[in-house]
């Protein structure tokens, strides 16, 4: 019981990182129809990021609160750099686009290995993170625990999915964005440069990616493929939660991360990956249209 | 105002407007009359900047705004009303009319004004524009193009496939418009009667060429309509 509960909560965060990068594919996909290939890498930099920073400020609380805005900087940085060189230019032509930024993805990893070298790299984590919450003690030593590390990253993630509906909802840039998303002449014909946005758009999903890789950073090691491991996961969040749907990609993306880490712990981790994927191919035969039914290709 | 030297404007590879010469004059309407299919609304498209010209030259004031985007024509006075009663369908009206006024100086004011011509809208703020009627939707998006306080609006059949009870409440908010000075309207339609009417000048749109212009008014309605009929 204590156990299945505990891996229930490893999945929630799971399913909350992968809501941080489905997120945003589904900002840039819905802006721009882009599938982004090289959003994993994003996630990569986010990591890495931390990493850099921890070499500068040594205290490892301190170098995470720093490592957050840091992270989606560099990750949006990277992702407005993406848009205006290539994206932008190919954006009639949807495979052209999957194959650059998977090259662009490639690339990403391999300056990633020249830097910091090929093995993962280790970050640490802050104290406040290391230990864990009890739940509900038994007093025969099952108790009920949740990790402080894994808490805080299903925090992180709740407060970007606020951040991100409400600044949507309530801000000129938010309003921009679904314009250009529901109709994009209409919009450029009122007075709105769609360019902007799109850049804009561009930054805000890519900065959610580094954001995410700085969550992983509390669970795992920081490698030049970290990304490419979870990107699949988050695509498959993305098309079975119906691509825009804010309230398929939440229930999907915990789902998906609760079955996994039910799944991984009755067998091995790639047997658990194999499961999930039948799980899933299983469903789009169902429902095609994901989830949720398709009314926009948006957040909006 | 808003002129159109010689400009060739298609779709891919289809050509639509053929070496096409007309011009919006300064203060009042200008008529812009054809069939369906005659490229009216591929003119407007060019005029407001969604498609290139392939040849030709699109002035406003006499400063080529032929390279121009969109959204730098609309900083330069112009406004487009498209066909269709289009909105943003997921953005409330509010919504609708506060994305065009942020950011803009007299934003709120222009707002008011807008809603001013259209009570009707101040009971539907909060209704998304896509479960508004054509009507409402039509009046929505000519007090979108408002707000940006154009010198130059532009009309593409603002009264088509609307309830007439709306239609005749547009044709008004567009004499008033003309009217007050300030203002030029640049106006697409398909049929003989308001348009032609109210224009101080007609063009006869076929195939994506001027086969015919001439002074608007109540005596050239019978002209028109034997240059459409051909
Ligand atoms: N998006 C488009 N792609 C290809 N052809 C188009 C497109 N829009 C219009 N056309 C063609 O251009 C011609 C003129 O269309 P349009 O400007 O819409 O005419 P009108 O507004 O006068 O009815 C028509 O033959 C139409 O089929
Ligand atoms: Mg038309």
């Amino acid at each position: 019981m204590t156990l299945v509960f505990s891996q229930l909560f490893t999945g929630i965060s799971i399913g909350a990182v992968l809501l941080l990068i489905a997120l945003g594919l589904s900002l840039t996909f819905g802006q721009m129809n882009v599938i982004n290939m090289a959003h994993g890498e994003f996630i990569m930099a986010g990591a890495y990021t931390v990493y850099v920073v921890q070499q500068i400020i040594t205290n490892a609380g301190v170098s995470l609160l720093v490592a957050l805005p840091v992270a989606f900087l560099v990750a949006g940085a990277m992702g407005v750099v993406l848009e205006f060189l290539l994206i932008r230019r190919l954006y009639t032509r949807p495979l052209d686009t999957l194959l650059v930024t998977w090259g662009v993805a490639l690339i990403l990893q391999q300056l990633a290995r020249d830097i910091f070298g090929a093995p993962n790299v280790q970050t640490r984590a802050p104290d406040l993170l290391t230990g864990s919450i009890t739940i509900f003690s038994s007093g025969d030593g099952n108790d009920l625990m949740v990790a402080n590390s894994r808490l805080f990253i299903l925090t992180l993630a709740l407060l970007a999915v606020a951040a991100l509906t409400l600044g949507l909802r309530m801000t000129p840039l938010g309003r921009r964005i679904r314009a250009v998303v529901q109709n994009r002449d209409l919009a450029a014909a009122s007075g709105i440069a769609t360019g902007r946005v799109d850049r804009m758009t561009f930054f805000i999903g890519s900065g959610l990616a580094g954001i995410a890789g700085v969550a992983l950073t509390l669970v795992g090691p920081i490698g030049p493929t970290m990304g490419t491991n979870i990107i699949i996961d988050a695509f498959l969040v993305v098309v079975v939660g119906g691509i825009g749907q804010l309230k398929g990609t939440v229930i999907v993306a915990f789902a998906l991360g609760m079955m996994q880490s039910l799944v991984e712990y009755s067998t091995t981790i790639s047997v658990a990956k194999v499961l999930v994927f039948l799980t899933i191919v299983a469903f789009l035969q169902w429902r095609p249209q994901g989830l949720f039914t398709l009314r926009t290709r948006s957040l909006a | 105002m808003l002129e159109f030297d010689g400009i060739d404007v298609g779709y891919g590879r289809s050509v639509v407007l053929h070496d096409l010469s007309l011009a919006a004059r300064d203060g009042g309407v200008t008529a812009v009359l054809g069939h369906n299919g005659a490229g009216k609304s591929t003119l407007l498209r060019a005029a407001i900047g969604l498609l290139k010209p392939r040849a030709g030259t699109i002035r406003l004031d006499g400063a080529d705004i032929t390279g121009l985007a969109p959204h730098q024509r609309v900083a330069r006075g112009m406004a487009y009303v498209p066909q269709g009663q289009q909105s943003f369908p997921h953005l409330t009206t509010a919504e609708n009319l506060q994305l065009i006024a942020d950011g803009r100086r007299n934003g709120k004011a222009a707002t008011a004004e807008a809603l001013g011509l259209f009570p009707a809208l101040a009971g539907l703020m909060n209704r998304r524009a896509g479960l508004l009627s054509g009507g409402q939707r039509q009046q929505l998006a000519i007090a979108r193009a408002l707000i940006t306080e154009p010198r130059l609006l532009l009309l593409d059949e603002p009264t088509e496939g609307i309830q007439p009870s709306v239609v005749a409440e547009i044709e008004q908010t567009i004499l008033s418009l003309a009217g007050r000075g300030g203002m030029s309207v640049l106006l697409v339609e398909q049929h003989v009667g308001f348009a032609v009417r109210a224009a101080g000048r007609y063009y006869v749109l076929e195939a994506g060429r001027v086969t015919s212009s001439g002074q608007g008014g109540e005596d050239a309605e019978s002209a028109v309509r034997e240059a459409l009929a051909v």
